[in-house]
Order: structure tokens, then sequence, then C-alpha cells
């Protein structure tokens, strides 16, 4: 315990760290899934993904005391060294990484690790990455994680091989360094601009940029909100999505949903709470600086979002591109929520969010079990055999579709419901009503239609004929991992109130900019700290330290 | 130097465009030029270009940092001082930079011997995607020669 309140915020990125190196010192034995080496290597992974979720429930109570904990890198003070900051928010996202990554460890411990090299050890890069850009106190530490957990993806997303991934696979590794490219150009104008990268610095400083430096730093704005909506799928750039999550195998795509939460995370740190309008700023000088940059954008962006995403599954010709597009759709409706900019909006997105990374993600794994008992159709959507346990996966599915669509009393109905409410006196509350009822009447409709063609409309193999094998039912492991992310999903229902209660202060704090600038620069008299100056080089002028 | 030439010199600044004027437009030409390369339809060529692009990036990162004459880089005595943090952050962006061209340029191989095309779609342009298709093709490209 005093470890946890002394070095808390970095051990969830120090867990996968170690755990990686330990697995890759300790071999793969060349890619096997028999032997010695590979089961232990699926233990150790077991037993770290266990621990991290220990730890996340544990920072998530710590969390959720109010106290915002910083942990400097290095021991220097904060906006000159790095600092990792752990929030309620921070330890919501550490929880839900916890939470995907368990069933996707064991769904992949039952084969699909072996089907290429060091799979394990590119999970738990993969874990490091993603717990520490949602840490990181630092814009530019956020790109070197995002870095991170990408590099661990394209290696992800091409395991298995095979001609179709990697066709792919180019593209998608492709736009992602165009995209870190552009990431650099906004981080490098931010600091040009403003003299700092610490986040709580920035959240004081952007407000005060005026004249021809806030021209430069609404383009910077915009530029990370290109960068983070391309990480999140926001509309137009969301079509390349479906192609690699398709593309991927079925573990894979089930992590990457919670690689899009990424970029809604990064948005509503940076453009919620940094670029976001303050009471101070809203005044007459507001319109002059850089604050609420991408007010204006976000919301009609995501509700186009919505729409695309449920429009390609209306299309879909295979199941795992259905529920692609499907996750698309629910970014689109977590980033409405995000766009409306209050914090009851942003308390019924955080858990609306919670919730859809589960489903899409058990639904990605219910994708693959399902494509595996069809013989030669496999997720293709058209008629063929009956799967070998229609009863038990159809009920998944029919679970699954229902509280995406957002039917009662599942966990997809609470949050859709709570963002109604959270719009109803916005601008945009019209707009929004109309494409997330649509939305959802339309989710229902694909998802319908998927699942009557899968369990109903077979053709029974002729007797005697020549495909009479029947696919046997799935392993033990693949459907524990399925049913965990489902049932982790309904649990979200059963257990509405307490997270509510926590997604709604999580949502205050962050609006609370004086106490994430009190937390972060106690040195400089936190919220009441001269703010930081771009660099002169003339000592006496620099800094905020003087 | 240009206390003991001051006409020189100064005819020189007159010339001369300044290093602003220089660094500004020769990161726009190198940017356009990467962006013209990603555009291509061969890996070869968008991966150079994604290079391209990432020198423009760091020159950009760099001069964010202001440009300075006769100021030491780190420590030093004086009145001036450049400022350290974009170098740190250019250093940080060239390692990443560097790691993810290896793993680029291997993937692309990897694709290009997979599909037996190093178009970035996976597949000639033109070509058809099944195989029967594609000899047909081959066989309206490639008639018999008549008897």
């Amino acid at each position: 315990m005093n470890l946890l309140q002394s070095h808390g915020p970095v051990l969830p990125v120090l867990l996968p760290a170690a755990t990686a190196i330990l697995l890759l010192l300790l071999g793969d034995g060349g890619g096997s899934a028999h032997g010695r080496r590979p089961q232990l290597a699926r233990r150790i992974a077991l037993v770290s993904v266990l621990l991290g979720g220990a730890l996340a429930l544990a920072l998530m109570a710590q969390a959720d005391t109010g106290r915002i904990a910083v942990y400097r890198l290095g021991d220097w003070p904060a906006p000159f060294g790095i600092v990792l900051v752990l929030d309620r928010l921070s330890a919501l996202m550490l929880a839900l990484t916890a939470a995907v990554a368990l069933p996707v460890l064991l769904y992949a411990s039952g084969g699909w690790d072996a089907h290429g090299r060091y799979f394990q050890a590119l999970l738990q890069c993969q874990l490091m990455g993603l717990n520490g850009a949602f840490l990181t106190g630092d814009l530019f530490n956020l790109f070197v994680f995002f870095e991170v957990l990408l590099v661990a993806s394209y290696a992800l997303m091409l395991h298995g091989g095979g001609a179709d991934r990697l066709r792919a696979g180019l593209p998608y590794v492709v736009l992602n360094l165009v995209a870190s490219a552009l990431f650099l150009v906004g981080a490098a104008l931010v600091y040009a601009t403003t003299g700092t990268l610490n986040l709580a610095d920035l959240a004081l400083r952007v407000p005060q940029v005026l004249g021809p430096d806030a021209v430069l730093l609404r383009a910077a704005a915009l530029l990370l909100l290109v960068v983070f909506g391309f990480k999140a799928a926001l509309a137009p750039l969301s079509l390349w999505l479906p192609a690699t999550y398709a593309a991927a195998s079925a573990p894979v795509a089930a992590l990457f949903a919670i690689m899009t939460k990424v970029g809604v995370y990064a948005i509503l740190r940076v453009h919620g709470v940094v670029f976001g309008l303050t009471a101070t700023a809203a005044t007459a000088t507001a319109s002059d600086s850089a604050a609420g940059a991408a007010q204006p954008l976000l919301l009609p962006l995501a509700l186009a979002t919505c729409v695309i995403g449920v429009l390609g599954a209306l299309a879909a010709g295979t199941l795992a591109r259905l529920v692609a597009w499907l996750t698309v759709a629910s970014v689109g409706t977590v980033l409405a929520a995000v766009g409306l900019f209050t914090p009851a909006g942003w308390a019924a997105g955080l858990y609306y969010m919670a919730h859809s990374t589960l489903i899409v993600a058990g639904l990605f794994l219910l994708a693959e079990l399902l494509g595996a008992q069809r013989g030669d159709a496999g997720g293709r959507l058209v008629p063929a055999s009956p799967v070998a346990q229609p009863a038990l996966l159809g009920t998944l599915l029919l679970l699954a579709a229902a509280s995406c669509a957002g039917l009662p009393p599942l966990p997809g109905f609470i949050g859709k419901i709570l963002l109604l409410q959270a719009s109803a006196s916005h601008p945009g509350g019209p707009a929004l009503w109309a494409v997330v009822l649509g939305v959802g009447f339309l989710t229902l409709i694909s998802l319908a239609r998927a699942g009557s063609l899968l369990f109903w409309q077979v053709q029974h193999a002729p007797a005697g004929g020549a495909s009479g094998t029947v696919p046997a039912g799935a392993s033990g492991r693949l459907l524990a991992a399925t049913l965990m992310l489902l049932g982790a999903s309904v649990a979200l229902s059963v257990w509405a109130a307490p997270l509510l209660r926590y997604t709604a202060a999580a949502a205050n704090q962050l609006g609370d900019r004086a106490a994430y600038a009190n937390a972060v620069l106690p040195e400089l008299g936190g919220a009441a700290a001269r703010s930081t100056q771009p660099y002169t080089g003339r000592p006496g002028t620099t800094g905020a330290a003087r | 130097m240009a206390a003991a030439l001051p006409a020189v010199s100064a005819g020189f600044q007159a010339v001369m465009p300044s290093m602003e004027f220089l660094l500004a437009s020769g990161i726009g030409a190198v940017t356009s030029c990467g962006l013209w390369l990603l555009l291509r339809g061969r890996s070869f060529s968008v991966v150079l270009g994604l290079a391209v692009l990432g020198y423009a990036v760091n020159v950009f990162i760099f001069v964010m940092g202001r440009l300075w004459r006769n100021a030491p880089a780190i420590l030093g005595q004086g009145p001036l001082l450049a400022d350290p943090l974009p170098q740190a952050l250019v250093l940080t962006a060239i390692v990443i930079g560097f790691a993810t061209t290896g793993f680029l340029i291997e993937l692309a191989l990897r694709s290009s011997h997979d599909n037996g095309s190093d178009h970035v779609d996976g597949r000639e342009p033109g070509a058809a995607s099944t195989a029967a298709q594609a000899d047909a093709q081959a066989a309206a490209h490639n008639p018999e020669p008549p008897a």
C-alpha cells in the first residue's frame, strides 16, 4: 500500500514494460503452441494482466478520494520535468484497458498467440503504451506513448500474416505515420507559442495567448484535433478503421477497441481541458485567444461519424466489418457527448464509452466464434450451414445487439438516455437526439439482419453430402473470454449507480482546472502561477520560476 | 569579420535573404516533395515520402525553438543561451522516426513479396482481383498469334 501511495502512477507503465522484457528474454520457442515455453509465457502474461487489473482497481479507488496523484519522472518540478498524473479519468481508462486486456489475453491464449511470434510480448508493449498515454501529463510525452502503442499495434495488426492482412496493414501504418508527423508539427507549434508542453501549465497559458500567436496556437489545436480525430476515427478520417479492424485477428481487433478510445481520451484532455473555454476566458478576449478552437467542430463531425458508421454497418458484407463499422458509430456517439462540452455530457460520454468498448470488443470475439462454425462461408453474411451452438451464441449476439442499439435495461440504454438528457438544453440538442435515436434504430436493423441470416436462414447440408462434418463447438477458453466481455458490459448496468457517480465526479474534476494546476504545479503556486512565457534566451526573463 | 569589412558584409546582407525566409521556404519545399511522394501509388515512393516528410518535420520542430546566432547550444557563459528543449524534442522525434521507417521498409518489402506487387493496394492498378478474371484479361491482352 505504501508503494501504491508513493509510486502508484508509474506502476501501470512499469509492470507491462517489465513483463514484455521478461517475455522477450524467455523467447517464444520458435512460435509453436506446444512445449513448455509458450505455456510459461501465457502464465506470466496472465499473472501480469491480473496484477495490472488489481492495480488499476486500487488506483481507481485511490483516485476516487478526489486526490490528484502526481508522479515526477526524474523528480524535476512540473513544467520542467515530465509528470504522470492520475486523476479519476486516467484511473477509469486504466481500469477499462485492464478489463479489455484480460479477456483478450485469455482468448489469444486459446491458440491465436501461436499464429505468429512474440504475441504475448507485443500485447504487453501495447498495454504499456496505452497505460502511459492515459497517465501522462505532458503533450510531447503523450506523443511518445502514442508511438509506443502504435508500433506495438502495427505488429499486432499483422499478427498471423497473410496477404490480406498485409494489404490492410500497409495503409494503416502509413496513415498513422502521417498522423504522427502532424502531431509533431502541432506539438512544436504549441511549444513555440506558449513555451510549455505541460498540460496543466498549458491549460493556464492558452487563454492568455493573444494576437498573432493565438492564430498559430489555434492552428496547432486544430492540427491536434486532426491527429486525435484520426486515432478515434472521427468523421472524415474514419474510413481506415473498418478495413484495418476487419483484417486483424479477433483478439487484436478486440484489443483495438480501446485504441480508438485513446483518441477520445486525448480529445477530452487536450480540447476539452487545455483548449477548453474557461469561465475567465469567456470574456471579450475569448474570441481572440485559441481557447475553444475545436468547440464548434466536434459535435457536427461526431454526429456525421455516427451516421457514416451505421450506414457502413448496414452495407457490410462480413460480420467482422459489421462490428468494425459499429465501432465507428459508437465512437461517434461518445465524441458527440464529448462535443457537448458540459460536465453532464462528459459524464454520460464516459459511461457510454466504458460500455461501448466492452461490447464492441466482445462482438469482435463473438464474430470470430460464429465465423469458425460456419464452414467455408466464415464470417461472410450469406446463407450457410448452421452454427454448432446456435442457442448459446445466438443469445450472446442478441444480448450484444440489444445493448449496442440501446435497449433497456442494458447499459447502452442508460448511456444513451443520459446523453439525451445532457443535450436537452444544448443548441445542438435536436440534431443529437435525431442522430442518436436514428442510429440506434439502424444499429438494431443491421444486427437483426445479421442475426437472422446467421441463425435462421441456414442451408442444411444434404444428407450424406461431402460436407457432412459438423463444426465443433467453441472451446471453453474462447467462450469464457467472450462471456467475460459481454458479462462485464451487463455488470455496468447492474452497478450503474456507483459508476455514474464516479463518471460524474470525473467529469467535474476535469472541469476544475485550478485543482489540476494546484496538484501539478505546487512550486509555482498552482493555479495562481505566473504562467510560462516562450523562451527568449535572456536570463531573468525566462520561465515561470523567476 | 563584420567589423573589419563593413561594406562587404552590408552588401552580402542586402543580397542574401534572411535565415528565417530560407528555412521557412526550405521546410515548405521539402514538405511538398514529401507529400507528392506520399501520394504515389508505389510503396517505395511512399516510404521515401514519409522519410522526407520526417526531415521537414524535424527541422520544423528545431526552428520552433527560434533561430539563434552566437549562442551556445546548451551550456555556456554569456547573455544568450539557445533554447535546449526543441533540441531534446527533435532528438526523440528522430529516434522514433528512424525506428518506424525501418519497420515500414520491412513491411513494404514483405507486402510486395507476398502480394506480388509493390503497389500500396497490394495489387497492380487495373488488375483483376480473381484468378479467373486475371486469366481472361491475360488472354485478351495476348491473343493467339494467327496461324
